[in-house]
Formats: C-alpha cells, sequence, structure tokens
C-alpha cells in the first residue's frame, strides 16, 4: 500500500516581495509516496532548490502547507523543525557535504550523536552503512583524502544515518565525473530497491534524469511537467 | 554534553593551521599585555627604588623640623628606647642610622662641595645594599676613619683608591668640622645626582668629624610591604613623640613622586591602547573563522543540529583556543621578560638628559613579580571570552538557506 511522505498543498515562495517581487514557487501540488525515486528538474532559477528546501523544513512558503509522513512543517516553530529535521529528513548537499575535520565515519556518527544514540548503535549503525556504499575501507579517512564521488557517497550513508523518511539531495552530482555519478546513483538506486528509501533530488544532469523514476520539471516556480515511468529504465 | 567538546577538541586538533592562526593572535596579545604589563610595574618599581632603594629609603625619622632646615643643629640623639619602637612595627625590614652634612671635600688638584653621609656600614648594607655600589676598591667597616667615593665626585677630584682628601665644613652648633681621609673604595650609583656629589664615612668617623658625639640625622626604614607604607607611617607617628618628624618617601619629595605617578599613568594609557588593539587581533580571527566556516555551520543547522549545540560547540573551542594562546602567551613572555629584567631597554639622548635630571637611571627594566603574568593572562582571557560574544550572535542571526546559498 503507497503512503504519502510529502505533500504540498498549494505553496508559495515570494523574495522581495516589497521591492522587486521574484516569485520563487508558485502554487506547488505535490505528492510524494514512499519509495519513489524522484528528479526535480528545470533550468536555474525555475525554484528547485528553494522547493527542496521548503520540503526540507530549511525555509518556509509564504502560502500554503508542506505535511510531512502527517506532520504540517509550516506550523512548527524554529527549534521543532531542527528537530523535525533530524529525525525525519536526510540531506545531502552539492558540494562540501561533510565536516572537514571528522572522518567519514564520525561524519556519519554525527547525526546519531544529535539524536542521542549510543555509541554501540552507533558503531553497528556506521558499519553496516559503510558496508552498504561500498566503503568500509575508508571509514576513518578524513573527507580530504576521499574523492569527490565517495565524499557524496559517505554524505548519503550520513542522511541514512538518521532512518529518514526520505532524502533531499540538491544537485548530488554537479561535481561530479561520469564514473563517479553513475556509482553513486547505483548506490542511490539500491537503497531505494532494496530499503525503499525515498529519493527526492534536483538536478540538471541528463544521466540522473534518465535514471529517475519520476521527473518533475519546474519552470517559473510552477510545474510544468510531472512525469512518472514505470521502470528503472525510464521505459 | 561531552561530545560537544570532543568535536571542538577535534575541530582544534585537527585544523591546525587555523586554530595556529588563532592560537598566535592570542599568544601574541598576551606576550604584548604581560611586557607592557610588566614594563609598567618594572619602570615604576625602578624609579621608586631609584628613590628609595638606593638612598632615602621608603622612610625617614628626622628631628622635628630637619627636613625644612637640614643642618647639624636638627640632629637627635641615638636612643634604644627609639630603635626598640621602630623595631616593633610591622612591616619593617631593616632600619640604619645617617649623620649627613654638606661640606667641601678636596683633592690636592681640586676643591667641590660635597654631602658627607655618616653611616653604619653593616645597617646601611642592610637598607639600601650599598656594598653593591662598589665599583672599585674595597668597603669601609665600621671602625675605618676611611671614606667612600662616589665615582662622579672622584672624577672630578681626580682621585684613586689609596688617595687621600680632605674634608672641611661647619660641625655641631657652629664648629669648625676638618678632616683628611684616605679613599677606600669608588661607588657607582644609578641616580647622576647621587653618583657626583657623595662621600660616605663610618657614622662614628663623622661624628668625630662634625662632632655630634652620639647625634645622627636620621634613621633611614627600609620596609617589607610597600603597599602598607601608609599604614606604618601612620603607626610610627603615633607611637614616637613630637619630637620626631616621620616622613615618607613621597612627602620627602613630592615632585618626584608626581614624576612617577606621571608616568606610571602615562603607561596606563599605552596599555589601554594595546588592548585596543588586542581586541581587533582577536575579533579579526573570529570573524574570519566565522567566514570560513559559515558553510559547514549552516550545513549542521540544517541536518539538525540545534543552535544551542553548536553555540556550546564554539564557545568550548573558544575557550580553549583563548587558553591555549593564553598559557603559551605566558610561557612564550616568560624567557622575554626576563631577558629584559637582565638587560633593561636604555633611553638615550634627550629621554636620557630628562630622567637623569631627575636623578633617576635611564633604564626600564621589566618587573618578574609572576602575579603580572597570570594577571595579563587572564586580563586576555577575559576579552577572548567577551569577543566570543560575535560567533555566538552570529550563530542566533545564521539562516541556513543564506549559509549554504552564498557558499555555493
Amino acid at each position: 500500500m503507497n503512503q504519502t511522505v510529502i505533500d504540498t498543498h498549494h505553496i508559495s515562495k515570494t523574495f522581495n516581495p516589497d521591492t522587486i517581487p521574484v516569485y520563487a514557487i508558485q502554487q506547488v501540488h505535490l505528492h510524494i509516496e514512499r519509495g519513489e525515486f524522484t528528479a526535480l528538474v528545470g533550468p536555474s532559477g525555475s525554484g528547485k532548490t528553494t522547493l527542496l528546501n521548503m520540503i526540507g523544513g530549511l525555509d518556509k512558503p509564504d502560502e500554503g502547507n508542506i505535511i510531512i509522513n502527517g506532520t504540517d512543517i509550516t506550523k512548527l516553530r524554529a527549534s521543532a523543525l531542527i528537530a523535525f529535521r533530524l529525525h525525519h529528513i536526510g540531506f545531502v548537499f552539492q558540494s562540501y557535504n561533510l565536516i572537514p575535520v571528522l572522518t567519514a565515519k564520525e561524519n556519519v556518527e554525527l547525526i546519531m550523536l544529535l539524536q542521542g544514540k549510543r555509541k554501540k548503535e552507533r558503531d553497528e549503525t556506521a558499519a553496516r552503512l559503510f558496508e552498504q556504499i561500498g566503503m568500509a575501507e575508508k571509514m576513518d579517512s578524513r573527507p580530504a583524502r576521499l574523492s569527490g564521488g565517495q565524499q557524496q557517497r559517505v554524505a548519503v550513508a550520513r542522511a541514512l544515518a538518521s532512518h529518514p523518511e526520505f532524502i533531499l539531495a540538491d544537485e548530488p552530482t554537479a561535481n561530479l565525473d561520469s564514473k563517479s555519478t553513475a556509482n553513486l546513483l547505483d548506490m542511490m538506486e539500491q537503497l531505494n530497491r532494496e530499503a525503499n528509501m525515498t529519493f527526492l533530488f534536483s538536478t540538471h544532469d541528463q544521466r540522473v534524469i534518465e535514471r529517475a523514476r519520476r521527473v518533475i520539471t519546474l519552470v517559473d516556480g510552477k510545474i510544468a511537467s510531472d512525469t512518472a515511468f514505470v521502470n528503472p529504465d525510464n521505459g | 554534553m561531552l561530545w560537544i567538546v570532543h568535536i571542538a577538541l577535534k575541530n582544534i586538533g585537527r585544523n591546525p593551521s587555523r586554530s595556529i592562526i588563532s592560537m598566535a593572535s592570542v599568544f601574541f596579545a598576551v606576550v604584548l599585555s604581560t611586557l607592557a604589563g610588566s614594563l609598567k610595574e618594572g619602570i615604576f618599581n625602578n624609579l621608586v627604588n631609584n628613590v628609595v632603594g638606593f638612598y632615602s629609603g621608603y622612610l625617614q625619622i628626622h628631628a622635628k623640623g630637619y627636613w625644612n632646615e637640614r643642618h647639624l643643629d636638627h640632629s637627635f640623639k641615638e636612643e634604644i628606647g627609639l630603635q626598640n619602637k621602630i623595631r616593633q612595627q610591622n612591616h619593617i625590614a631593616s632600619f640604619a642610622p645617617r649623620l649627613e652634612s654638606f661640606g667641601l671635600v678636596a683633592s690636592e688638584k681640586t676643591t667641590k662641595g660635597c654631602l658627607v653621609v655618616g653611616i653604619d656600614p653593616i645597617a646601611e648594607h642592610n637598607a639600601t645594599q650599598i656594598k653593591n655600589k662598589l665599583k672599585q676598591g674595597n668597603f669601609i667597616s665600621s671602625n675605618d676613619t676611611a671614606v667612600l667615593c662616589t665615582e662622579g665626585l672622584a672624577a672630578r677630584l681626580n682621585i684613586k683608591i689609596g688617595d687621600t682628601i680632605y674634608v672641611i665644613g661647619q660641625g655641631f652648633h657652629g664648629s669648625t668640622a676638618a678632616g683628611k681621609y684616605p679613599v677606600k673604595g669608588i661607588l657607582h650609583f644609578g641616580a647622576p645626582q647621587l653618583n657626583n656629589q657623595a662621600l660616605f664615612m663610618p657614622i662614628a668617623a663623622a661624628k668625630n668629624l662634625f662632632g655630634t658625639e652620639n647625634r645622627i640625622t636620621a634613621y633611614v626604614i627600609q620596609i617589607k610591604r610597600p603597599d602598607q607604607l601608609e599604614a606604618i607611617t601612620q603607626s610610627l607617628r603615633k607611637d614616637l613623640d613630637t619630637r620626631y618628624e616621620i616622613m615618607n618617601w613621597g612627602e620627602m619629595m613630592p615632585d618626584i613622586k608626581q614624576h612617577i605617578e606621571t608616568d606610571s599613568n602615562n603607561m596606563k594609557y599605552v596599555q589601554g591602547i594595546l588592548y585596543l588593539l588586542i581586541c581587533f587581533g582577536i575579533f579579526g580571527t573570529l570573524i574570519m573563522m566565522m567566514m570560513e566556516r559559515r558553510y559547514e555551520m549552516g550545513m549542521l543547522i540544517a541536518i539538525g543540529m540545534k543552535k544551542s549545540a553548536l553555540i556550546l560547540m564554539v564557545i568550548a573551542e573558544s575557550i580553549l583556543t583563548v587558553m591555549s594562546g593564553c598559557v603559551l602567551g605566558i610561557l612564550g613572555s616568560i624567557p622575554l621578560i626576563q631577558y629584559l629584567h637582565r638587560y633593561p631597554l636604555k633611553m638615550k639622548e634627550t629621554t636620557a638628559k630628562a630622567y637623569e635630571e631627575f636623578g633617576f637611571e635611564a633604564v626600564f627594566p621589566t618587573a618578574t613579580d609572576a602575579r603580572i603574568f597570570w594577571e595579563q593572562g587572564i586580563a586576555v582571557l577575559m576579552i577572548g571570552i567577551v569577543l566570543s560574544l560575535y560567533p555566538i550572535l552570529q550563530i542566533i542571526r545564521l539562516n541556513p538557506v543564506e549559509a549554504l546559498k552564498k557558499s555555493k
């Protein structure tokens, strides 16, 4: 049975409303079901990052509601929103994703530390996640010693460490070469397939778009198209 | 809570260049501030020592009226009872009797007016370390009939060790004082005024020369606690009868006291400006740190780190960094301060002359009191902690979306 994890109700966001208004998001109505592997595409300035930020609880819409797994996050206060993000949403950013002074394992553990999990549980989860992303031997390396692709895989592991409802990724392959992009997408697809993890990512990258099972196109802050594909190969 | 300190330690230890820059700003702040504090106190102490340590003592007891009219008719009898009353006071380090008068001193070639000082060699050394000022020859003993001539006076008289000098002056109750004495030693005093015109002889010989029998002109008193000077002065005034006047060095030499206080106040302004520069130095480092870590902090808040936890982490980092810088600064300043204490800065030309006119050595030694080091360390630590409010305010205002956007 499908379950809605993200539900936006006619959300809008305008920047500089008092001077030169920029309508970043206009009346966007969107449902994402558990287990989806969705790409948010569109030209620069179309509102992809703004929409992801609002779904991730980093920014608030001027109008409308955002329901995450039954909770209206637009009604949460700032501190409650931080706690909500910690327990329900995984983030993968475009670059500089990891804390440079922490090892890969410590970066993954950090989110569990914030959640107040015990050391034994942190160690076990970290070991399992590094096994999953195929980087068990790199656990003790600092980010500077990892390639861009490896860093993004660690970032995905960190996002998974909090057992989120879904993972938001803002142009996760923007700084990666083809091989690293392919490896990262393979890993994300595998997690989606095997763990039923929901992914919503913004991208310009045709290689990513080709792997998505649903592609939502934003133009001028509005959904221009929303296409679902039957199979992982985009049918 | 411990994990926050743990991450703070990792931030410090695993980003050595950033930590070194931050610690260096604190390190140099502590070194400079300790140097300024130590110079301020060292210069003040040196000026006071020039006055009290070399000659006047912190306190003097005279017969009433002596200081305004310094001649032998205002001398007083040495009495055991009086000595006992001085000994009974708290914080008295030592005291020494003196018989002082002016006279003419002559060598074979020339004559010069000078201060003739009769001293108890042992007591005088205990009070003013006069033996340490011996540059040539030997020190006098109580039974000697020889004299110690100051360096400048010896040069003017063109005399050397073993030469004989003649002293002529006015003795007690207008009698004539005259005597001839071999020169046993040459003394060097820092204060040029004293170095150019003083002659020291055993007090018995001086009494004999001036015919004062057992009368002296002053007891020179050194104290253990300079901060208790006023209390000791009042206590002596209470305990001694009205035949005596008790004067501290500031009362005897008000112009010099004012000069010292002016100098000391000027150093306070210098130190104030230095603290301001220290604030800018540390603040600049904090601004740089916040700029560099803006994205990282935005990302931490985005993934769910509470701002309070982030603030605690930054406070822990700041305290650890500033404390380490302070400790290193204190350790680093010790050899510098010790060096400048042993080899003090020396003023030259006009500045030196200005000091010498007031009878001071034109040198700026540092003080090595341990209190200066930890006081300055704590002052910089406080500055660092107060300035750490800046990153805290920045974190409170930090919008993760803006922080992540601007760093893309």
